[in-house]
């Protein structure tokens, strides 16, 4: 495994203030179709090539540092080389 | 008694709170840089507000694995104080020592101004001096304050007392027009189960002197006093 994307995204059970702008925006664009939006944050992680980490290691970083999970969830993208 | 001021990179109310706490209030009070991890001689822990680690990743995210931490977490559990404003409220929530989480402001702009807060305990260790439901002017300064908890932390908030100011207007009145930021149930500092760690996101050590505004910051750092006499 060479590299990682993270995507954490705010929780569907926590209001999402910049997805509700975001999504007035698009409306008032006329994409009257736009039913919701959240925003979240893509983290990419590269790693040793010789040293890679395991999915379960992965999931540790998102639990112990890239994610509050009181507000926030996550999805772990591997892109192998 | 003795305060300790802890400085993390970034943080910019330290001096603030120095101040007060050495010059106005008359206690000793030192510095705590974050490498350091003996904080035994200190009484009172104060986690100052400011931007530590430039607010990157989450506010508080990377604070909370400052070397300091260890033992700042120690001195609560030993039932000693902390107290935690605005970055240190949200340092004291990521690390666990407080439930519950600081979001974005409601309206997603930095608010600094001052706000009123109604005292909701005055029996605890940091507002022994207020009278029960008393109404204190306080300034904000954040960006990220908006309290939220889930239903069953709240719960317990309520169950152990343990909120105690919330956002109110000149008249005492808890409303969503008196709620700056979007803080679930108007709140504006909590303290643990024990009682002995309370963040708050408004600013006590910037109101304590003639000249500022107000006075009514040294409600809590006389209460503080008063607790460990």
């Amino acid at each position: 495994m060479q590299k990682a994307r993270v995507f954490v995204m705010p929780k569907k059970s926590v209001l999402d203030p910049q997805g509700a702008t975001v999504k007035h925006a698009l409306n008032a664009l006329s994409y009257g179709n736009v039913n919701n939006v959240r925003v979240g944050k893509p983290i990419e992680i590269s790693l040793d090539e010789k040293n890679g980490s395991t999915l379960e290691e992965l999931q540790e970083m998102c639990d112990q540092l890239l994610v509050n999970p009181n507000i926030e969830e996550y999805t772990i993208e591997v892109i192998k080389k | 008694m003795k305060y300790g001021v802890i400085v993390f990179p970034g943080s910019n109310c330290d001096h603030d709170c120095f101040w007060v706490t050495g010059n106005v209030i008359k206690q000793d009070v030192k510095f705590i840089w974050h490498k350091e991890k003996n904080v035994n001689d200190v009484d009172c822990i104060i986690l100052p507000g400011g931007f530590s680690y430039g607010d990157y990743l989450r506010t508080g995210a990377i604070a909370r694995f400052s070397p300091v931490m260890e033992s700042v977490i120690k001195h609560a559990e030993k039932g000693k104080l902390v107290l935690g404003i605005c970055n240190g409220f949200q340092i004291l929530t990521e690390c666990g020592l407080l439930p519950g989480t600081l979001m974005r402001n409601r309206d997603l702009r930095f608010i600094c101004k001052d706000v009123y807060l109604s005292v909701e305990n005055n029996s605890t260790r940091f507002t022994n001096c207020a009278q029960e439901g008393q109404i204190l002017s306080i300034p904000i300064a954040h960006g990220e304050g908006n309290y939220y908890a889930n239903a069953q932390e709240l719960t317990k908030l309520k169950e152990n007392n343990q909120i105690i100011f919330r956002y109110c207007d000149r008249e005492g009145k808890i409303n969503s027009y008196s709620n700056p930021n979007g803080s679930l149930e108007n709140i504006a500092g909590i303290v643990n189960k024990n009682g002995n760690v309370l963040g708050m996101m408004p600013h006590p050590e910037r109101c304590c002197e003639n000249m500022m505004s107000s006075m009514d910051g040294i409600v809590i750092f006389d209460s503080i006093i008063n607790s460990l006499n």
